[in-house]
This record gives structure tokens, C-alpha cells and sequence, in this order.
């Protein structure tokens, strides 16, 4: 929709021009959730995209995700050798509430930034340890890992001014294995629960647990939990919530299902064939 | 900014925030259309340099030096591209709103996609067709209605495509067993002529919408899609509070902002009490609502409105508005409503000026009433069941949101409006504003879905006191948000149901006790209490029948009109009853309601006989319980999934409707023969999706014999047809269809006697032709008879006369009890619509109508915090069914032909969705063995329900 009330628009090129950002300018990316609501209190926008940052980079320590990489170029992002993790960048952007015209301009930063519930991307880089790297208004830069970004239900870390720069996943989580369920209240409806599960080539068991949690929650495990010491972590959390997409109490119970069923695809010797046909790679 | 569309190059600036969408249709590109306006339903897609995007999310500024394509760029009405010829073909679309969007992502998928269709067409909403025609459409087939073979329809995995191992509690991927495809629709009686094509236009063939090309292409015009020279936009300020009384409203800083050119208050507003709903007579509903009161009622009614040059400076003089609120208590529940000393949400309103049972208990209507001895019944009884269903606010949500655009002409007011009534809206805006009805012409433009959300006066009303006070041509368009938080939705409903039967399953006593929130405004509360216990209840044979019925205010936002018409909630409540009924004592539940169910011969009784205006001029339901039951036993081939998990279900559920409102409704059309030899239709209903222009058609082809080339419809227009009550009631073709049918039948009368007297055969030896009337050798060609003035030939239908149309649907379930998923794996609707005009466009009727009723069933609530506001306003968070959503119905139809309408055809719009609800609640019951009470059925109830007490 229209933003009625925004009245300037900085193509930002360098950091210099991130020095607009205020209570009442703020970054735009893709704009997919930006222009999806009024925002009356808004007054100037700096577009993201004019920076030209790379949308991926791939190194030696991981790969970097720039904060205005777009949900389709990420799930069409070519595996390097070894990683394992690779398919769980396709299917997290599954997730997404919005269709595939929406991954052709909705950004990584900005579902992060939005910091909803069921903020597939939140879930993703939590899940492979990620951090992200931030720029603050002041000119300095911080970094912090991915799941401590998004602080409640649609808020963050970030103060007026800062912006998210990018976001990197280290080499090591990309050749974990990894294990993807979601579940809404409708086949293709937005989330009420996402869980990630990767499993390192130690042996370490990390679960991430967002959608039906108000912020991404995590349990680690030095090896595969039992399915008891399991489910008991998963009841035992505490931020579940209710809204039109499902109530607390079962996204708290579909968590544990999702979560079991995670830890016993994690435990089979071999990753199955993996599924998701209906979510379509080729797309 | 300069960039092409459509490979046409333009130069306009865009304002910073200005969103693509309303840059192109401010450069009148009309066809890219507003659903939401949040990036969620998908009618604004475009393509930019090749890519799909929502234009409504696409920040304008960025299209600068790009090539942008519109559905129009895919092809014009006269070049067709392949894929929107496809869904003229497929009949892929109804009101025709979604569907531009819909070419737009269509014409990017590639076949090695097509397995992935479900995802792809998640963001392209539809409230019409129920995406079948439009899967058949994409994937390039063709399933006739009448006869021919069934195809695979992959995405009727409903409940599947998501990613997850194939017993994952997430549910599984696509199911690999295909379902069998429609069967072969029975025919319905023996025709006079052969097998009709859908070329040949005759009643009977499945003729295309005459509108297809331009729909497709995105040229067929809507309410709003007309540039008006010096418009002005208007805005609403809406109240943030339940129930308050506005003490005083400061528009300074308002009125001082540049381009206001006017600030609407309760000082402007008309004194005259009325009701945003419209019926033939205005007595049905309440005088409770004014243009703008002092008064709120609930959380978003119109405290003022601001006309200005742009809506962007509207709504910014309404954030000016200083307004002082007195708060008073409100209430929310409809039973507490009732009590004493509850807050009064029309307190000060006079009962019979109003016309309100009673205004100091929140009584808006009630029905009390007894047949027989209940009391004695159920003391005898040898099983009685009972139970309370709950059914939940619910949302049109036609992808064409309200608008209107009003003007001065001639010093006449005309309005430009989205409305299923226009003479009606003409009739109470001229009584509202004290206008002449003539001074008043009402017009729609093709409207883009209705359902009964457009038998309301909510916009037509602000924009005639915006051209009155400014002289200017004004718009007002709905918000999503306004049609979600703020607009007439289905009555909520509490439904007790008991019932009593002997050992044998005959029903003995059948009492019924509604409970209807109207919300803040009482307008449709009467009808839709009084007609949603009426064929519900009168469809049993029971000696001893008991209604109570009350439809109450609260401070909810006000309920509506909306398909069926409060039917599907009470038969919700009814049908469910009677399973459980059925389960109680052993009966299969076809056979409970071949026992029981009324026909040919047998009283209609509610809480008295009916009265003799209705009546059974065709039965179908018998063959309508036989189909279904034969389809359920002959399965579709789709397994349930496995697992420890599922269990599975079958259930249905009939239900009975009058085929037309009743105490009247009004139809009359002309049919004018022009000297080119091309015949003019002017009929008043109005087309929005429904398909009545296409029935018109055929039924004036069939008539004169022509080709539906040689027809024009010209409809919805108090200037330029006779009245028409208007398009509600399931009331097109057995109405409007029949004064058009008169019509015909005159003219040809006319076009044979003018031929006798210019030959000196007999008229009746005439036989009519496309270009003449031919007598054995003797012909007279048209354009000789037409004179100079064309020859006209009227047709009027007043409606009086009523039949009873009949509908079972029934399911093969599997339901997850560990998740509450249901997956719906056999969806079969059987129809008793007499003969049926269109098969396939009646067959889409069905399936829209079962796909909004699955939408309740499973999917749709609007959400309130209890204390008036909505929460659930915007598409992402009301979910409307999509493609993944649905399964793929199989369609029926008995053969029947009804003796009062047009050549034995039934009104087939609203009653598909009755009985939905019900045979799915009843298919869940059988597959748990627990009772579900409430819709809808969403995942995390249906789970409760399991896990009780876990």
C-alpha cells in the first residue's frame, strides 16, 4: 500500500547516507513488509539495495549472507563441497508466509528485522549459528549471534539508526546435518511452529524451536537427547503464545511432536530421501 | 520517472512512498486491482523485467527504467495469449476480479512446475471458483460438466505439500495416489434439442461469460476502474472505542490542511433513521443507523469523514480530527446482552419507530413459536438427543472491496457503486437525502464478488453527502482492514438442537434455540434469524416442532448478509444433531433423513405451515442423498494416510432452501431487436460473479433462436433497465432469468405477428432464425421488422411463487489426532437445481460455494479481543482458502425439472455452502468418535478436543 506519509526516499551508496536513519526513517530492503502496513509514524525510507552489497559470499570461515540478499536468491544459492546443510536454505524459505513473488524481493535482513514469530529466516540462521553483524548508528559494529537478535514477538536488538548488515554462518554448522519441520493451522498457512534440528559432525544435537515461541529458543545437546529428556525440554519452555495462527497450547505440543521427530530423523544412520517435493527446489 | 508498460513508454513522477500498484493504475492501468494491498491475495501482480511481483508491496520508485507487465501486456482481448484462453476455456474465473494477478503469476509457471502449484499459487486468492477451473486452467484441460472424463487433480492433497517425511505429524508430501476426477454429470431432463455445445449459446450448453476476453485480459471495467476527471477521495475516521458518545469534534487543524475540501460530522449528517441493509421492502429491516451519529456503537464506525484531493491528504486530516469521547459500557456477548441492567447498545431508540422488538433488552427480533406437543414428545421419546453448536464470525471477503464513486450530472446524483442492489441503493439514498428517485441513477460496473456483502448500503451512503456538500465528484474506497474490522459479517450463532425419535428413527420433536449476535447494527438480524430457522427446520417431517430464536445487539461490529443467509449456521447445529442421532440409534445417516426428510405432499412446517407461496414445483432430494451415498460407496481411489495417527471418517448433510426470498422479488426486462438485427437485453440485477449475464444470454438465444453473438446485456443501471430487486437470494435466473424469458417470449410473439401482417401467413407458422423468420419458402429478414425504433418485448417476474431446491454434501475424512489436521480425502456435493441452464458454470457455483463453506468449516475466524476489536485484519491473518486448501469436489446433479422456473432451473448459488459444515463436523465425529461444537475446526480445537484434560 501506499505509505502516505513518507515524504523522502535516500538511495542510500555509502554509510555515510545511513546517517538519515532516525525514529522516523528507517531501512527499506525488499519493502515487502514495509508497504504491507500504514506506518503513519514514518517519514523517510533509506533503500538498502542501493548499497550493492553482495548477496552471498562464500569463504573459507562460512558463508555471508548480506542483510539485503533476497529469499530467492538464497533458496537458489548452488551447495558448495561439503555442505551438508545446504537444502535447509530452500526449505526454510518454504516457510515463509508470503508466495514466490514475495521471495523475489522480501530480504534475509528484513524478515530478521521484522522479528515475527514465524520469521523463517530467524529460525534458519539461529538454527546454523549464525551471527550477524550490525551497524550502529554511532558508526561502530557489532556482532551477535543470530538467536539473541529478535528479542519478542516483532522486536530486536537494533536502536533507531542501526542497521543490519549481514549475516554469517559459520563453515562448520553448513556440513551438519540438518532436519526441517514446520506446521500451520492450513497445508501452506503461515507457521505456527518451525523447528530446525542440525546435528554436527561431532555429534552435537542443537534444536531450534521459533513460530510458536514470541522469540527463537534453542536446546543443545552434546549428543542426540533421549526422546523423555527431550520432550520434557520442549514443555518446559516458556514463551509460547497465542494468536489467530494457533493457540499456546498446542504449538507448545505440536513443538514436542515436531521436535521428535527431528531427533529420530537425526538419528537414522542416513539422511532419508529427502522431502519437500511439494515445496518445489525447482521453483 | 520514466518506464514502459506493456512495452509503452511513460513519464510521471511517483510520490516517495507510493506503492507500484496505484502508480499504474493512476496511469490507468486498471487491471492491475487491489485485494489487500498487504502482498497477500495477489490480484496487483505484475511482472517487472520478467519477475513476478505483488505491485502493491513494490515500492514505486523502483520500477524507474524497467519494462513492466500487467495482464494486459500478456494479451489484449482481441490477442489472447494461450494461458488466459485457458481460463476462458476452463471457465477459471467467476467475478473475475483475482483473475488479471492470476494470468500474471499463471503465465510464469512452467509445466516441470506443476507439481509444485499448491505453493506457487499460494499468494493468487480466489473467493470465487474454489481454484479447481483454475488448476485446470494452468495445467491446460478442460473437465466438462456435462459428461466426459475426470482428470487428476494433484493438489487435492489438501492437508499435504508441506515439507516433511511422509508420516510427519507436519503432514506429508503430496499424495501420490491421484483422485478420480469429476464424474460425469447426470444430465437433467431430456432435452428438445441434441446435445448443445458451448458455442451454441442455448440454455442447457455451457456458454462461456460473455465478459471472459476482457476479464482475462484485465480490460472488463469495475467499480473504480474509471479515470474521473477532478475527483476528490474521502476518508473515514473510524472509532477507536466500542461504545462511546462523541462529545465534541474540533476539525480546525483539519479543515486548514491544503486540499481538504470538506469535513463530514454527525452536524452534517441526515436525521433520517435507516438500514445499511436493502430488501424489497424496507419494513424488513430496522431503522437504527444514520449517515453519522454521535453515537458509537462499535470499534471502527464512522465518527467523520474528510473529502480531499488525494487520499493521502484525507486520512491525514482525519489523524487532525480533535475528537472528545464520552466512554460508556458496552457489551460483548450476546446472552449477556439479554440480561437485565446490561449495557443497551440502541437503548434510546423508539421500538416501533425502529422496528426493533425490543431496544431496552438489546431485542432486535425474536421467534417463539410451537407446533404440536414438544413436551409431550420428548417424555416419550424412546431417544432424544441435544446439543449446543457455536458458529463464528465470518468474512465475505469478496476480492473487490466496497467502493463507490459519486457525481453530479444534470443536477442528478449518480453513483458509480459495488452493489448486488443498485435500485434498492437508488430507492433508500433517495429517502435518506430526500432526493426524487429520479434525481437518483445508481450504477454498477461488473462488481468483483459480493456473497451478500453488497446487499448494504456502506459506502454509497457517505459519498452521496460528499457530492452533495462539495458539488465534486467523490470516491470512497474500502481498506482490506475496513471489509475485516469494520464491516457486516456473518451472524455468530449459538444453536441448541434437540431432538427426539422412536427406536426406528422417526422424529417425534425437533426443537431449535438461536442465539444470533448482530453486533452494533441490526441490519439483515430479522431475515437472517427468521430465514436461518426456516428451511432448516421445515426440511423434517415432525409432528411436534418448537423454534426460539433471538438475534441481539452487542458492541461487536455489526453482522450481514452473507451466502445462505443464516441457513448454514442453524443447519450446522440441525444436521449435526441429527448424526448424532443417527449414531445414537444405529441408523445410517442417509437412511435417518429418507425417513424423515419432507416431499412432495407433506407440509412445510416451522412453527405453523407454511403459507401457499411455496411449495414443491420439483423434489430432488431423494436423488440428491442417492447420488451422494452412491459416491461415497464408490470412493475415489485416494487412500488415507498411515500412521498410528489417523483415523478416518465419512459424514454428510442435506439441506433445503426456498429458491427466492420470499414476499417478493421483482424482476423486469426488456429485449429490444435492432435494426442491425442484434438484440439488446436490459435487465436491472447485477453480475458479480455469479453468472447471470451468461444464463440471460442463453436463455434469449434459446428464445430467438440466435447466436449469443447477436446479444447484448445491458444490466445494473436504474437509467437504463426496468427495476430489479436486485442480485440476491439466489434470485438471477429464477427471477430476473424469467423476466428475461418473458421478455424473449414476447418479442418473439411480436417479431411473428409483425411478419403475418407483412406476408399475410399465419404468425404461427414463423419460425425464428439468426438473421430472419422463416415460413416454408417465405422469409423475413430482421431487419425489416425491427423498425425504426427497434421492436421491444418486456418481461416481468414478481417472484411469488417459490420452490424448494435441495443440497447433500458428504466427506471421506482422515483426521490426525495428533495434530487436529483433517484431510479432506473425498469431497462429493450432489444438486437438485432443477434443469440446469450452464453446467459448468452451475458446477462452479457448487464448488465456490463448498470452498467458502470449507473456509468456515476449517479455516475462517475473524478473531475479537473480547472487548470489540477485531484482531485478525488483514488476509495473512484471516485465512481465506487457497489452491493447497481444498480438495476437488465431485459434483452431482438430480434430475429434476421445477415447474416455475425457467425451463425447470433452480436457483443454485447460496444453498451449496449449507450443508458443508455440517457433513464435514459429521465425517470428524465419525472418525474420533468425539463430538466437535464449534467451527471453525481448526487444527488446535480438534486437537483440545482429543487431548482433553492431557
Amino acid at each position: 500500500m501506499d505509505l502516505t506519509t513518507v515524504a523522502t526516499i535516500t538511495q542510500a551508496r555509502t554509510r555515510a547516507d545511513l546517517a538519515a536513519l532516525g525514529e522516523t526513517v528507517v531501512p527499506l530492503a525488499g519493502g515487502s513488509e514495509l508497504f504491507a502496513d500504514p506506518r503513519i509514524h514514518l517519514t523517510g525510507l533509506v533503500d538498502l539495495q542501493t548499497m550493492g552489497w553482495p548477496a552471498l559470499t562464500t569463504g573459507a570461515d562460512g558463508l555471508e549472507i548480506a542483510a539485503t540478499c533476497t529469499l530467492a536468491e538464497l533458496s537458489r544459492m548452488p551447495a558448495e563441497p561439503g555442505w551438508v546443510a545446504h537444502p535447509i536454505f530452500h526449505l526454510a524459505c518454504t516457510a515463509l508466509f508470503g508466495s514466490f513473488k514475495v521471495w523475489n524481493v522480501a530480504t534475509v535482513g528484513g524478515n530478521l528485522c521484522t522479528s515475527l514469530p514465524a520469521g523463517p529466516m530467524i529460525c534458519l540462521t539461529a538454527a546454523l549459528d549464525a551471527e550477524v553483524l550490525i551497524w550502529h548508528a554511532d558508526g561502530t559494529d557489532s556482532r551477535m549471534p543470530a538467536l539473541d537478535f529478535v528479542t519478542g514477538n516483532t522486536t530486536n536488538v537494533l536502536e533507531p539508526g542501526d542497521v543490519l548488515r549481514s549475516i554469517h554462518v559459520p563453515a562448520a554448522t553448513l556440513t551438519a546435518r540438518t532436519a526441517y519441520r514446520k506446521i500451520a493451522l492450513s497445508p501452506l498457512g503461515r507457521s505456527g511452529a518451525v523447528l530446525i534440528g542440525r546435528l554436527d559432525t561431532d555429534g552435537r544435537f542443537v534444536l531450534t524451536v521459533t513460530g510458536g515461541t514470541v522469540r527463537p529458543v534453542q536446546l543443545r545437546y552434546p549428543s542426540l537427547p533421549d526422546p523423555a529428556a527431550l520432550a520434557a525440554d520442549i514443555a518446559g519452555l516458556d514463551a509460547w503464545f497465542t494468536d489467530a495462527h494457533g493457540a499456546a497450547d498446542w504449538r507448545r505440543a505440536m513443538s514436542g511432536l515436531l521436535g521428535e521427530e527431528i531427533r529420530q530423523e537425526l538419528a537414522a544412520p542416513t539422511d532419508p530421501p529427502r522431502p519437500g517435493t511439494g515445496d518445489g527446489s525447482r521453483a | 520517472m520514466k518506464l514502459t508498460v506493456n512495452g509503452n513508454p511513460i513519464d510521471a513522477p511517483a510520490a516517495a512512498g507510493q506503492a507500484l500498484r496505484t502508480y499504474l493504475r493512476q496511469q490507468e492501468h486498471f487491471e492491475v486491482k487491489k485485494g489487500c494491498d498487504t502482498g497477500d491475495c495477489g490480484a496487483c501482480s505484475v511482472l517487472v523485467d520478467g519477475t513476478p511481483v505483488h505491485s502493491c508491496i513494490y515500492p514505486a520508485y523502483r520500477a524507474e527504467g524497467r519494462e513492466v507487465t500487467t495482464a494486459t501486456g500478456i494479451g489484449g482481448p482481441e490477442t489472447l495469449a494461450p494461458i488466459q484462453q485457458r481460463f476462458i476455456d476452463a471457465a477459471g474465473f467467476q467475478c473475475g476480479f483475482c483473475t488479471p494477478g492470476m494470468i500474471v503469476t499463471a503465465s510464469t509457471i512452467q509445466e516441470h512446475q506443476l507439481d509444485d502449484l499448491p505453493r506457487l499459487l499460494k499468494g493468487n486468492l480466489c473467493r470465487c471458483t474454489g481454484y479447481r477451473a483454475i488448476d485446470d486452467a494452468i495445467r491446460d484441460r478442460h473437465t466438462p460438466a456435462d459428461g466426459g472424463c475426470g482428470h487428476d487433480h494433484e493438489h487435492t492433497a489438501a492437508g499435504a505439500a508441506d515439507a516433511a517425511t511422509p508420516d510427519s505429524a507436519a503432514g506429508s508430501a503430496p499424495v501420490a495416489a491421484p483422485i478420480s476426477g469429476l464424474g460425469p454429470v447426470r444430465r437433467t431432463k431430456p432435452r428438445t434439442t441434441a446435445r448443445t455445445s458451448a458455442t451454441d449459446g442455448r440454455v442447457g450448453g455451457s456458454l462461456r461469460a460473455p465478459a471472459a476476453a476482457r476479464v482475462v485480459s484485465g480490460q472488463e471495467p469495475y467499480t473504480l476502474d474509471v479515470a474521473v476527471p477532478g475527483l476528490l477521495h474521502l476518508a473515514v475516521l473510524r472509532s477507536p472505542h466500542a461504545h462511546a458518545r462523541v462529545l465534541s469534534l474540533d476539525d480546525t487543524a483539519a479543515r486548514a490542511l491544503p486540499g481538504v475540501r470538506a469535513v463530514l460530522s454527525a452536524a452534517d449528517s441526515p436525521a433520517t433513521l435507516y438500514s445499511s441493509a436493502r430488501h424489497e421492502s424496507r419494513l424488513d429491516d430496522p431503522d437504527d443507523s444514520l449517515v453519522l451519529d454521535s453515537v458509537m456503537r462499535h470499534r471502527g464506525q464512522r465518527v467523520a469523514a474528510v473529502v480531499a484531493d488525494s487520499v493521502a491528504i484525507a486520512e491525514h486530516a482525519c489523524r487532525l480530527l480533535e475528537v472528545d469521547y464520552e466512554l460508556l459500557p458496552a457489551v460483548f456477548d450476546p446472552a449477556e446482552a439479554l440480561r437485565p441492567g446490561a449495557p443497551l447498545v440502541h437503548g434510546e431508540k423508539d421500538a416501533t419507530i425502529s422496528r426493533l422488538a425490543d431496544p431496552s433488552r438489546n431485542l432486535v427480533a425474536e421467534l417463539h413459536g410451537e407446533y404440536g406437543d414438544v413436551t409431550a414428545a420428548l417424555a416419550t421419546a424412546h431417544t432424544v438427543v441435544t446439543g449446543t453448536w457455536q458458529t463464528q464470525r465470518v468474512a465475505h471477503t469478496q476480492l473487490e472491496t466496497h467502493a463507490t464513486i459519486g457525481w453530479l450530472e444534470d443536477e442528478r446524483l449518480v453513483l458509480r457503486t459495488s452493489s448486488q442492489v443498485p435500485f434498492l441503493v437508488q430507492k433508500e439514498i433517495s429517502r435518506i437525502f430526500d432526493l426524487d428517485l429520479e434525481a437518483v441513477r445508481v450504477f454498477t460496473a461488473r462488481v468483483g464478488g459480493g456473497f451478500g456483502g453488497k446487499q448494504e448500503i456502506l459506502t454509497e451512503d457517505i459519498v452521496t453527502l460528499a457530492v452533495l456538500k462539495t458539488g465534486r465528484p467523490v470516491q470512497y474506497e474500502f481498506t482490506r482492514t475496513d471489509e475485516l474490522a469494520a464491516s457486516p459479517t456473518r451472524h455468530p450463532m449459538r444453536v441448541g438442537v434437540t431432538l427426539a425419535a422412536t427406536g426406528d428413527g422417526r422424529l417425534t420433536a425437533l426443537t431449535v434455540d438461536v442465539l444470533s449476535d448482530t453486533g452494533s447494527y441490526g441490519n439483515h438480524a430479522p431475515g437472517v434469524m427468521f430465514h436461518g430457522t426456516s428451511e432448516s427446520v421445515a426440511l423434517y417431517n415432525v409432528p411436534n416442532k418448537r423454534v426460539d430464536a433471538q438475534a441481539v445487539y452487542t458492541n461487536n461490529p455489526p453482522s450481514g448478509a452473507f451466502r445462505g443467509y443464516g441457513l448454514g449456521q442453524v443447519i450446522y447445529g440441525i444436521e449435526c444433531a441429527l448424526d448424532e442421532l443417527a449414531v445414537e440409534l444405529g441408523l445410517n445417516p442417509f437412511d435417518i433423513r429418507r425417513i424423515n426428510s419432507v416431499r412432495p405432499g407433506d407440509p412445510l412446517v416451522v412453527t405453523h405451515q407454511e403459507g401457499d407461496d411455496i411449495g414443491f414445483a420439483s423434489y430432488g432430494l431423494d436423488q440428491c442423498l442417492d447420488l451422494a451415498q452412491a459416491a461415497l460407496i464408490r470412493g475415489n481411489g485416494v487412500a488415507a494416510p498411515t500412521g498410528a495417527t489417523w483415523r478416518v471418517g465419512e459424514g454428510m448433510a442435506s439441506a433445503m432452501i426456498a429458491t427466492t426470498p420470499p414476499r417478493g422479488h421483482f424482476s423486469q426486462a426488456t429485449i429490444t431487436l435492432d435494426q442491425n438485427g442484434r438484440y439488446l437485453v436490459r435487465v436491472g440485477t447485477a453480475e458479480f460473479g455469479n453468472g447471470t449475464t451468461t444464463v440471460h444470454t442463453q436463455i434469449a438465444a434459446t428464445v430467438l433462436n440466435t447466436g449469443p453473438d447477436r446479444i447484448e446485456i445491458r444490466q445494473s443501471d436504474t437509467d437504463a433497465a426496468g427495476y430489479d430487486t436486485g442480485a440476491f437470494g439466489s434470485a438471477g435466473v429464477v427471477v430476473a432469468g424469467k423476466a428475461v424469458h418473458g421478455a424473449a417470449l414476447e418479442l418473439a410473439g411480436l417479431l411473428r405477428e409483425k411478419a403475418a401482417r407483412l406476408t399475410g401467413i399465419a404468425a404461427g407458422d414463423f419460425v425464428l432464425a439468426a438473421d430472419g423468420l422463416r415460413a416454408g419458402d417465405v422469409f423475413v429478414p430482421l431487419a425489416a421488422l425491427s423498425g425504426p425504433d427497434g421492436l421491444t418485448g418486456t418481461g416481468r417476474e414478481d417472484g411469488a411463487r417459490r420452490s424448494l431446491a435441495f443440497n447433500v454434501h458428504a466427506f471421506r475424512v482422515a483426521v490426525n489426532t495428533a495434530t487436529g489436521e483433517v484431510r479432506m480425502l473425498q469431497s462429493i456435493q450432489t444438486a437438485d437445481a432443477g434443469f440446469v441452464m450452464n453446467p459448468e458454470q452451475c458446477r462452479g457455483q457448487i464448488e465456490g460455494g463448498v470452498a467458502q463453506a470449507i473456509g468456515t468449516a476449517l479455516y475462517e475466524e475473524l478473531i475479537l479481543d473480547g472487548a470489540g476489536t477485531v484482531e485478525t485484519r488483514v488476509l495473512r491473518n484471516y485465512h481465506i482458502p487457497q489452491l493447497a486448501d481444498l480438495p476437488v469436489t465431485e459434483v452431482y446433479f438430480a434430475d429434476t425439472a421445477d415447474d416455475l422456473g425457467p425451463y425447470g432451473a433452480k436457483s443454485m448459488s447460496e444453498s451449496p455452502y449449507n450443508p458443508v459444515a455440517p457433513a464435514l463436523a459429521n465425517a470428524v465425529r465419525d472418525a474420533l468418535g468425539i463430538r466437535s461444537y464449534e467451527l471453525p475446526m481448526s487444527r488446535d480445537r480438534l486437537w483440545r478436543l482429543m487431548n482433553r484434560g492431557a
